[in-house]
């Protein structure tokens, strides 16, 4: 049955329809290691002077972002299904008593 | 093209209407929509006049169908809106309509009178069966026996009354008891527990069953004097136990009796009701529609015959045709055989502005009218504010992925827009969107194309064509870059030469002097768009001049106007080009410093700041010469601005009077004077504004107007060029707000953890920063840009060209009246 009221399930599936577009596009532009996304990186610079300056340990870091976001979007794309199922759902409801 | 520019041309007419065929007439016309008419007995109050009876009966039956509409919406039967528009009715389908409703209203308030027995029935009841609850009996009963131990011997009758009362007046009730009657009564009450409704409201009450116990016949009446006063109903109670059951189930098959009655009245009512809710909306178009006819025909003059109306309006001259036909096809269907007669009349009045809009550019002329209706065929500058409103609006905007939401909300809303429509009127916020539906969709498209051209994507840059620098390995060696985190790029040996194709190179956003960059960008484009904004304002003026037929104000305003703007601000802009484009990487470091340069020319103060090895003695004295000749061009404008237009009338007035007075007293005065006759007949609101074109020559007034319009514009000039400066800062605000979000918000979700943990902060965090995006960097700085945008058009751009001391052509319009109601005509 519809958990979500109409409004609430329309939020999400708007909310989850930017997710999944913006955090895949993220996730690719993490894993082509774009430099703008540098600072967006969970490292430190001690961290990586620890590690010799190597390319390695950035590239490394990259991807685990990259795989997050993926991840995130995946998430969102569960998100957007439910949401998309409860707004038919509301939406036959509606219909029916109306 | 000539319509899209200037309002449309507008003739007074007049038109002969037989009495028989007014009302058909009017009822065409308002189907029309096109033409605005004058009260022409503005002297007659409102009761005084012709069709005064046939308002009052529409009145009176919208306020029938409102009562209607209210118990329809009572019984929550939905209405339907065919959206289908009737023709206005004949008026003897007024009758039929009436004694309908009369039907309706009889069975309402048979309900009604129904439901009140019924609530007396019930309170009734309860009463006595709360008169029967053996508690309360027994008190009386220990009451009784107190008195009659405390007071043997006396034989005192006690009696008493018992009724219902709100219940939220009974603690006031009480008190006011006690304090009336010396505590020398006994209050007893019990709650109802089901809420009863009242008969009235249809709300429903919480009542309480009281029962006061008394001594004497004072108190009796005193009692119910204040039951009276509390609104209390009171009932009768027999005394004797039996004789109140008796009361009590005879009451009980009353109700009955009355249940079955009620809910047959109610099943016939709610089948009327739900018939009359289909008609609902049509009839009350219908009503509206008769009465803004009566109200019309209420502004027209009788003639001397009484045999037809006459009445006076404004049209626009290309729809002639159209309300003739309109008045022709009036004609036919009332069946009369005389043909209603339009005329043009000749007239001094300004007549009203029409600009005609469709659904896009009527957005536009909104925010334009709202500043100030254009004068009758001034420029209207609504057609370019179409372009410049968004473009000025994305410049403080330009961001692809808020121009994009933006874009996307205002695409859903046109798409959708048959289907918003109906919806419109429910939520007055929403309708505001919906009314500016197209302004936002451009508003978003070219916040996007800015957005691209400053590179930003929330807050993010795009490497679409490859960035323009590269950094050579064989200078910034590992050890080199071990010694510190910053460097100063040398742009002759990292710039490859060729620039990035469009818009801001993706390599600033890594820079940390990022922000000195795009300032200095940004703020010689807001002041190039400003310029060029006046300058095209300025240009608008010179069609105004043209077309009103004013050479003096082009040779003594618009001139100088221009030349002033161009020796100071128009050189600035000439100077920013040659900056951006003379001075290359290697020479980058010589480039001058604009607002320093600027400053310098008016206060003639050449070559002190230049270091003496850099500089070329032979340009800066070309400069030099060039510079200030534009500073002694532009003060030698002040005066012409000035004084010239003051000086040249007056010589005019002086001298060449004669040549021309006997050719302004031939046609001039023989229009005022049909014009004074015309006054004298009727004396309309808009009669006022008759005399306005007449030229004053006064001396003393036009020179302190001269004197107030120069300093206004030599100033404004300079304070306008400043006041564009906004869409930098606006801009730039807009760009730190995105990238703080980004930081302090997005930043946690993508830095926090680093496993599978990590998706799933990122997953609410993201939540959190669309949200915030969407209400702080959409909505509110979308608002402020708006505003300021509208502010640039109102003060900086308009002021340049436009008058706005027109009055608006208001038709004579069943659509406009049937979504508003009839009060604003009157």
């Amino acid at each position: 049955m519809a958990c979500l009221g109409p409004k609430c399930s329309i939020y999400y599936m708007l909310i989850s329809a930017w997710g999944v577009v913006m955090l895949a596009f993220l996730g690719l532009f993490f894993k082509i290691r774009c430099p703008a996304l540098f600072e967006d990186l969970k490292m430190t610079e001690e961290e990586w002077e620890h590690h010799n300056f190597t390319i390695d340990f950035v590239q490394e870091k990259y991807d685990d972002s990259a795989i997050n976001c993926w991840i995130a979007a995946g998430i969102y794309a569960v998100l957007f299904i439910f949401a998309f199922i409860q707004q038919r759902l509301n939406a036959r409801q509606s219909y029916e008593t109306s | 093209m000539e319509s899209l520019l200037r309002s449309e041309e507008m003739t007074l007419c007049q038109m002969f209407l037989q009495s028989e065929a007014a009302y058909a007439c009017v009822s065409e016309l308002g189907e029309l929509g096109l033409v605005q008419f004058r009260d022409l007995n503005p002297d007659v109050n409102a009761f005084q006049r012709k069709f005064v009876n046939e308002i009052r009966r529409c009145e009176e039956m919208e306020r029938k169908l409102r009562f209607l509409e209210k118990e329809i919406n009572k019984d929550g039967i939905p209405m339907l809106n065919t959206g289908d528009n009737p023709d206005a009715p004949v008026p003897r389908e007024m009758i039929d309509l009436e004694a309908l409703k009369r039907n309706f209203l009889e069975l309402t308030e048979l309900k009604h009178i129904l439901r009140k027995t019924q609530t007396f029935f019930d309170e009734a009841q309860l009463h006595v069966q709360a008169s029967h609850d053996p508690s309360l009996t027994e008190e009386r009963v220990g009451l009784l026996g107190d008195e009659q131990a405390s007071r043997a011997g006396q034989h005192t009758k006690l009696g008493f009354v018992a009724g219902v009362i709100l219940r939220e007046r009974i603690p006031s009730f009480e008190v006011m008891l006690w304090r009336i009657c010396r505590g020398n009564v006994f209050l007893r009450q019990a709650e109802i527990d089901t809420p009863l409704e009242d008969p009235v409201t249809g709300d429903s009450v919480h009542k309480s069953v009281f029962i006061i116990f008394f001594q004497g016949d004072q108190l009796k009446s005193r009692i119910k004097k204040i039951c009276e006063g509390y609104r209390a109903t009171l009932y009768p109670c027999p005394e004797t136990q039996a004789e109140r059951r008796e009361m009590a189930i005879g009451v009980m098959t009353r109700i009955e009796d009355l249940n079955t009655v009620l809910s047959q009245t109610q099943d016939h009512r709610h089948r009327v009701l739900v018939a009359a809710a289909k008609n609902i909306k049509v009839w009350f178009i219908k009503v509206r529609k008769i009465k803004a006819i009566y109200h019309t025909l209420n502004m027209f003059n009788l003639d001397v015959t009484q045999k037809c109306l006459i009445a006076e309006c404004w049209c626009p001259v290309t729809d002639l045709d159209r309300i003739q036909q309109a008045l022709r096809r009036g004609t036919e269907r009332s069946g009369s055989s005389v043909p209603s007669i339009i005329n043009r009349m000749v007239t001094r009045m300004i007549p009203p502005t029409y600009n005609r809009c469709n659904k896009f550019t009527q957005g536009f002329q909104n925010i334009v009218d709202a500043y100030g209706v254009s004068r009758y065929r001034e420029v209207n500058p609504a057609p370019f504010t179409c372009i410049t409103f968004p473009f000025l609006f994305a410049v403080m905007f330009g961001d692809m992925g808020h121009g994009l939401i933006m874009f996307l909300f205002a695409l859903y809303l046109v798409v959708k827009e048959k289907q918003l429509e109906s919806k419109k009127g429910q939520n007055e916020i929403f309708g505001t969107f919906f009314g500016g539906r197209y302004i936002i969709l451009l508003m978003g498209a070219f916040s996007v194309y800015t957005g691209f051209i400053y590179n930003d994507i929330f807050s993010k840059p795009l490497n679409l064509f490859g960035t323009g620098w590269r950094i050579p390995e064989s200078k910034y060696t590992p050890s080199v870059l071990m010694q510190t985190s910053k460097f100063k790029l040398d742009p002759n040996e990292t710039f490859l030469g060729a620039t990035y194709a469009m818009g801001v190179d993706p390599i600033w956003q890594l820079s940390k002097n990022k922000i000195a960059f795009t300032n200095s960008l940004k703020m010689k484009m807001s002041v190039i768009l400003g310029v060029s904004q006046m300058f095209f304002g300025i240009a608008l003026s010179y069609l105004n001049h043209r077309h009103f037929k004013k050479p003096l104000n082009i040779i003594f305003d618009f001139i100088p106007m221009i030349i002033f703007l161009f020796c100071m601000f128009g050189y600035l802009v000439i100077l920013i080009f040659v900056k951006w484009i003379k001075y290359p990487p290697s020479q980058s470091h010589i480039a001058p410093s604009l607002l320093i340069g600027l400053i310098d020319m008016f206060l003639f103060n050449y070559g002190k700041y230049m270091p003496e090895s850099e500089h070329d003695p032979r340009k800066a004295d070309e400069k030099e010469g060039l510079q200030d000749f534009f500073v002694v061009l532009a003060v030698l404008c002040v005066p012409w601005m000035m004084l010239a237009k003051p000086l040249f009338t007056w010589y005019q007035a002086k001298y060449g009077q004669f040549k021309h007075q006997p050719l302004s007293v031939n046609s001039g005065d023989l229009l005022e004077s049909g014009d004074v006759v015309h006054n004298t007949e009727s004396n309309g609101p808009l009669h006022s504004e008759a005399g306005v074109q007449e030229e004053h020559t006064d001396l003393s007034e036009i020179f302190i107007h001269q004197i107030i319009h120069t300093i206004e514009f030599c100033l404004g000039c300079i304070s306008h060029t400043a006041s564009y400066l906004r869409l930098w800062a606006l801009s730039l605000a807009h760009a730190q707000l995105s990238e703080v979000l980004w930081e302090m918000v997005l930043r946690i979700g993508l830095r926090s953890f680093s496993s599978a943990w990590g998706s799933i902060v990122l997953f609410f965090i993201f939540q959190i920063w669309a949200g915030l995006t969407v209400m702080i960097l959409v909505l509110m700085e979308g608002l402020s840009a708006f505003l300021h945008a509208l502010r640039l058009h109102w003060v900086e751009f308009q002021s340049k060209f436009y008058e706005g001391s027109g009055h608006m052509f208001i038709p004579f319009s069943f659509s406009h009246i049937v979504d508003h109601g009839v009060e604003e005509l009157a």
